[in-house]
């Protein structure tokens, strides 16, 4: 069944009806479809990589109304993937970037921009007015707080998420469907598993995982065909192999479940580790760092970054050892002579020196801090910042 | 019973970058012992403080969850794939 009932049809120009046509054609769709498509209001979470192809996208097949939420300003390092922004429009609000890109595509489309960060406070009253949300965040907290807005609300939440070459794809929030939680009750502690901009992220990924969601959005809309809820769908995009899940709704989910324990939302923050105080290390600054290098210190330098990254630009003089490995290779290191540990932005460089220290590593460690971007940027501007 | 457990993007670089591994055991919880014991850096990531298996992290036998069968005692048949689905998230502020 679809979710936009008839009585909020509206009619379509002559110039619509031309603009459609080849939807017009599909028997699927059809004139009804189509003004289905037109009164729907759909919410775009993250005008990023995912957001891109499915903004344009559910533009370009009429969905009437398009909110999207981001507080971002686009940088240059988006563009990769992020191409519903130009290079013309960076600094500029990503918001105000894809509404422009929009209503140059349709302008039979009526765009509602978010200029705000979805948070606990506001969520409700952004979303109500929704139809259907289209989750394209690149955070747990954002995702997890998406995820219970819908359940609540009895909104359909199409999900999807990337990492380097692999994605997920999901439609979560149907009646009888499971949610967000009822697959992954908790997030990851905060630096277990590295960010795109550590880890990286093949541009075109979010491009397929998007179109998959924005399918799936006009499914919902149309009412028909078959959807992914209760299926995850695992994208391997360097491997070119979809692979398809199971997903059962959890009889014992905190918010969708038979007895429910969440009815309101909770701090998002606080429950994906983002609070927990983090047990400090002691930092060094590129500055220092070089200072002490210039003096002729004995120090040991170890990189944890990966042996790619270090193909961008070499540290000289540092011992490689990748973040993933440090445990492992404790052995290596020289507890009497004092290490600085670094890598781009300085947060897995921390998470190595935390590791040892668990291990039992008794020699002193310092951080480099703000990573080799710092040190590109402070002390040898002759090198990249990537 | 030989199983071959499928590594996702997110974990490979605990398990010296293998998309792949062979291991031996006869239910999920058996296999993991013996992926965890040959890539020790991956084990934090399955296993919380409890040893239980963590809730980012889904295990799948063919298209089934083992937590809609019986979790890690989930026997396996030889030729069976595991394959590990962790949650993902693309952003710079998780970490």
């Amino acid at each position: 069944m679809s979710i936009i009932p008839q009585k909020r049809f509206v009619s379509l120009s002559n110039e619509e009806i031309s603009r459609y046509s080849r939807h017009l054609l599909l028997p699927e769709v059809g004139i009804e479809g189509q003004k289905r498509l037109k009164a729907a209001k759909t919410l775009i979470v993250g005008a990023g990589g995912l957001g891109s192809p499915l903004a344009l996208y559910l533009a370009a097949a009429g969905v009437g109304t398009i909110g999207i939420v981001d507080f971002n300003f686009v940088e240059e390092s988006n563009l990769q993937r992020q191409f519903i922004h130009g290079t013309k429009d960076i600094d500029r609000p990503k918001t105000a970037s894809a509404k422009d890109s929009i209503t140059a595509l349709n302008p039979h489309v009526t765009v509602i921009a978010h200029n705000t960060n979805l948070t606990s406070q506001n969520a409700l009253d952004i979303l109500h007015n929704y139809d259907v949300v289209v989750d394209g965040t690149d955070n747990y907290q954002t995702r997890y707080l998406v995820n219970d807005a819908c359940v609540l609300l009895q909104i359909p939440n199409v999900y999807g998420s990337i990492f380097q070459f692999e994605g997920q794809a999901t439609v979560f929030g149907t009646s009888d469907g499971p949610c967000y939680r009822c697959l992954y009750p908790a997030p990851p502690p905060p630096g277990l598993v590295p960010s795109c901009a550590e880890g990286g992220v093949m541009g075109v990924l979010p491009g397929i995982v998007g179109c998959i969601q924005a399918c799936e959005t006009i499914k919902l809309i149309l009412g028909d065909g078959k959807g992914l809820a209760g299926r995850l769908l695992l994208f391997d995009a360097w491997r070119m192999k979809f692979r398809e899940f199971n997903i059962e709704k959890d009889p014992n989910c905190p918010i969708c479940g038979v007895n429910p324990t969440i009815e309101e939302f909770v701090d998002y923050e606080q429950f994906c580790g983002l609070k927990k105080d983090e047990e400090p290390v002691d930092a060094i600054t590129a500055i220092e760092l070089k200072q002490r290098l210039d003096r002729g210190d004995t120090l040991q330098i170890i990189d944890v970054r990966e042996m790619h990254e270090r193909a961008v630009f070499a540290f000289e003089g540092a011992t490689p050892i990748p973040f993933g490995k440090i445990a492992q290779r404790m052995e290596e290191l020289n507890p009497a002579v004092e290490a600085v540990f670094i890598c781009k932005v300085g947060k897995r460089s921390a998470h190595a020196i935390r590791a040892l220290r668990e291990a039992g590593y008794p020699g002193k460690m310092l951080n480099l801090q703000d990573g080799t971007n710092a040190w590109a940027r402070d002390v040898d501007t002759s090198l990249p910042q990537y | 019973m030989s199983v071959t457990i499928l590594i996702p993007t997110a974990l490979r670089s605990f398990a010296d970058g293998q998309v792949e591994v062979m291991v031996e055991g006869d239910t999920a919880g058996n296999a993991l012992e013996a992926f965890t014991k040959h890539y020790p850096d991956i084990r934090q990531h399955l296993y919380d403080e409890n040893n239980s298996l963590r809730s980012f992290v889904n295990v799948y036998i063919g298209e089934k969850n083992i937590k809609n069968a019986h979790g890690l005692a989930t026997a396996l048949r030889d030729g069976d794939t595991l394959m590990l689905v962790p949650a993902i998230a693309g952003g710079t502020r998780a970490l």
